[in-house]
């Protein structure tokens, strides 16, 4: 049994330090987006519980540029939460590893963000310990990031200026690679990959996301 | 209460009911066989779907700028087994030189 104490920090600390790099990236990504909120104009407080509650760059900056061309709450918060709703299919790949009581599960399930999902399933299988262990180093620094972005601003500019735009995209590719292992995998990939092209063009933000996830009904023929 | 509030709390409360979807109403229960073969192909189809969206996608279009460049980059540096921060590194640094050439 791998009960064993000593082990099981082990693979916290695996979790961790697998994120460490990409938790300098969030970091970047979170002070840019402290920099952008607040000359969006919504102050100091807000930014930080948006990233306290949200977690979830693309919402929060499509949120915030929306609300800094004076557009509707509704705009932004139908904005936002489109380009959320990939969680809904991103939580359900991860169900399994959450246990206990259900307010226990809510709270943990708070830690999903894409790139502690991501690095998580890195191994081809979904790591309880690596998305936790990730999730914290990654929130810790996306709020902390913010709030150095919110407070200290113009020292950090544009994140494409860093090219971090370019960064993340790179990142969960690496993270596919090792999840492209069986015919069915790659195939159920082309097909997600095809129906995100041809919904960019026609579909709000976020849409193609959740539409691609259709992909993984391939899964229902057995494989042979 | 202001705009900018009414805005950060109903997006927060609504992600955190998203993220705890799958948790909370499915979690630490045995899957049937064939949702358990859709669900393993969520990681794959999920992580390709975000590649895409990632690198081309813009506001209603296909954007083709200097994130094609770092994907590239970034698929280069993981061809050669680079570990993973470096691939991240390689990708950021192509990007932002793209973005300065072009």
């Amino acid at each position: 049994m791998s009960s064993c104490a000593s082990a099981s920090a082990l693979r916290y600390r695996d979790g961790v330090r697998t994120a460490a790099a990409v938790a300098a990236t969030v970091w970047f990504f979170g002070a840019s987006f402290g920099l952008v909120a607040r000359s969006a104009g919504m102050g100091v407080l807000a930014p930080l519980v948006m990233s306290a509650t949200t977690f979830a760059g693309s919402a929060q900056f499509a949120a915030a540029s929306i609300l800094a061309g004076s557009g509707s709450a509704v705009a932004a918060i139908t904005a936002a939460v489109l380009l959320n709703a990939r969680y809904v299919p991103i939580s359900i790949s991860v169900a399994q590893l959450f246990h206990g009581h259900r307010l226990r599960r809510l709270a943990e399930s708070q830690l999903i963000v894409d790139e502690s999902w991501a690095l998580a399933g890195r191994g081809g299988r979904f790591d309880r310990r690596i998305l936790i262990g990730a999730g914290v180093l990654l929130y810790l620094a996306w709020v902390s990031g913010t709030a150095v972005g919110v407070l200290a601003g113009d020292a950090f500019g544009d994140p494409k200026t860093l090219g971090l735009d370019g960064a993340f995209p790179a990142l969960f590719l690496a993270l596919l690679v090792p999840q492209l292992r069986s015919r069915r995998a790659v195939v159920a990939a082309l097909v997600a990959a095809g129906i995100s092209l041809a919904l960019i063009p026609v579909t709000p933000p976020g849409t193609p996301i959740v539409a691609a996830s259709a992909a993984c009904l391939l899964g229902l023929r057995r494989p042979r | 209460m202001s705009t900018v509030w009414l805005v950060v709390l109903v997006v927060g409360f609504a992600t955190v009911g998203l993220k705890a979807t799958g948790p909370v109403l499915l979690g630490g229960r045995e899957l049937p066989d064939a949702i358990a073969g859709v669900v393993d192909l969520l990681a794959p189809v999920l992580l390709t779907a975000l590649v895409v969206t990632q690198t081309v996608g813009g506001d209603n279009e296909l954007v083709l700028d200097a994130r094609l460049a770092g994907v590239g980059a970034g698929a280069a540096a993981i061809a050669a087994r680079v570990p993973l921060p470096a691939v991240v590194i390689v990708a950021a640094a192509a990007t932002a030189l793209a973005r300065v050439l072009f």
